[in-house]
């Protein structure tokens, strides 16, 4: 059976692969955040998972306001990044895996998640830095697979804290009981708060920034029970990226433990933030198996 | 449902602002191809008039002008591009909304940090 090993969730500012073209991860600006991924290197390295599905918000690329999906998944056998007009590196293409996609979306619908199938999806920063984080060495091919599924975070309506969450134990129901042996990482990107609009542009919340860092460990429900607009002023309107970090969670259904846990901001306008859980099975369901 | 207006300097895309916005955020749609950048740097006008930009969302691409640009129906992620054209960054557009300049900008981001 297909298990999910962990979780990752990270910021994917367009920056950071900016400073990675022009080799800037040991600059004092940069340094604590790259760091950050030193033990997240030590843990793939050992567990070795087979593929990645990354949570995360497209901005502009594969989606625009004539078709806006509330959430997204990926049934592809490759994705593309692209050029999305502010000059970073386009990075290689991700292998998919359409059979766990297409399990995944069948789980979803029935659990009354009726998401929209793409088997086109042009991935953004969003989705390729984090994993370009994970793998710097990378290249020409990714030592993992991974499907994209996005929450859109863009147009107003966005769904819930609470919805997220639902999503992401549907995604955590779909994933283990996938009937092949598949290590998986799900991975939510954004966040922390940052606000790039309007006169309160610049707006970073450390204090709210790490109670969620807390709370997504320790309480995730507590998280869904903010609306909409107490994370717009909490955490700035694009802030709102929380979201991805809250279905991330609600796919680890197990014990879940940080492996680690980081910090700094600003990067660009940005809460810097990146944390690694790991997720071992509960002793009753390990029995049932 | 959630009210969304009236956080302090927070603009919220909603509906309304979709669809106020919907030419001006198409032709920055259009600047995720490099062709497409330079055919609106060789002739501005005729690139904003075959997207359909109304006056105001044309005098605020002439300016150059971000809240002007968010109150013509702009979103942030899509005016991101039409920046990026100029080499401008989120710092960039920051400073010019908040009226900063970079370096106090700046400033004010590693203030929060502390």
């Amino acid at each position: 059976m297909a298990r999910i090993i962990g979780g990752l969730t990270t910021s994917h500012v367009p920056s950071i692969g900016g400073a990675i073209a022009r080799g800037e991860q040991q600059t004092p600006y940069w340094k604590p955040f790259f760091d950050a991924f030193i033990p997240v290197h030590e843990w793939l390295a050992k567990e070795k998972p087979d593929l990645a599905i990354v949570i995360y918000n497209d901005h502009g690329l594969n989606f625009f306001f004539d078709r806006m999906p509330t959430f997204a998944v990926g049934a592809a056998a490759r994705y593309d990044n692209a050029d999305e007009g502010w000059g970073i590196p386009v990075l290689p293409s991700f292998e998919g895996d359409t059979e766990l996609s297409w399990h995944m979306i069948n789980g979803l619908v029935h659990d009354e998640f009726d998401i929209t199938m793409c088997q086109e999806f042009l991935v953004d920063h969003a989705f390729t830095l984090p994993l370009k984080l994970m793998y710097p060495n990378a290249g020409p091919t990714w030592p993992i697979k991974a499907i994209p599924v996005t929450i859109n975070s863009v147009q107003h309506p966005l769904p819930s804290a609470a919805r997220c969450w639902k999503l992401g134990q549907a995604i955590g129901r779909a994933v283990e009981s996938f009937p092949k042996d598949l290590k998986v990482v799900v991975l939510g990107t954004g966040g922390l708060s940052h606000q790039l609009d309007g006169a309160r542009a610049g707006f970073i919340n450390k204090p709210f920034d790490l109670m969620c860092m807390d709370k997504i460990v320790n309480d995730p429900v507590a998280l869904t029970r903010f609306s909409n607009r107490e994370i717009i002023e909490q955490a700035g309107s694009q802030g709102v990226e929380l979201m991805t970090w809250i279905a991330m969670r609600g796919a680890l259904s197990g014990r879940v433990d940080t492996v680690t846990s980081m910090y700094h901001a600003p990067i660009s306008n940005t809460g810097g933030a990146v944390m690694l859980l790991s997720n071992e099975p509960a002793p009753a369901r390990l029995a049932a198996e | 449902m959630d009210d969304l207006k009236g956080i302090p300097g927070t603009p919220v895309f909603t509906g309304a602002e979709a669809s106020e916005g919907l030419a001006l955020n198409k032709m920055c749609f259009s600047f995720n191809a490099a062709a497409n950048r330079e055919e609106f740097l060789k002739d501005e006008e005729a690139y904003m008039t075959s997207y359909g930009l109304n006056e105001k969302q044309k005098a605020a691409i002439r300016a150059r002008n971000v809240l002007q640009l968010i109150a013509a129906g702009g979103n942030v992620y899509y005016l991101a591009k039409f920046a990026g054209i100029f080499g401008l960054n989120v710092q960039d557009i920051g400073a010019q909304q908040t009226g900063m300049t970079i370096e106090a900008f700046k400033a004010h981001l590693a203030a929060q940090g502390v």
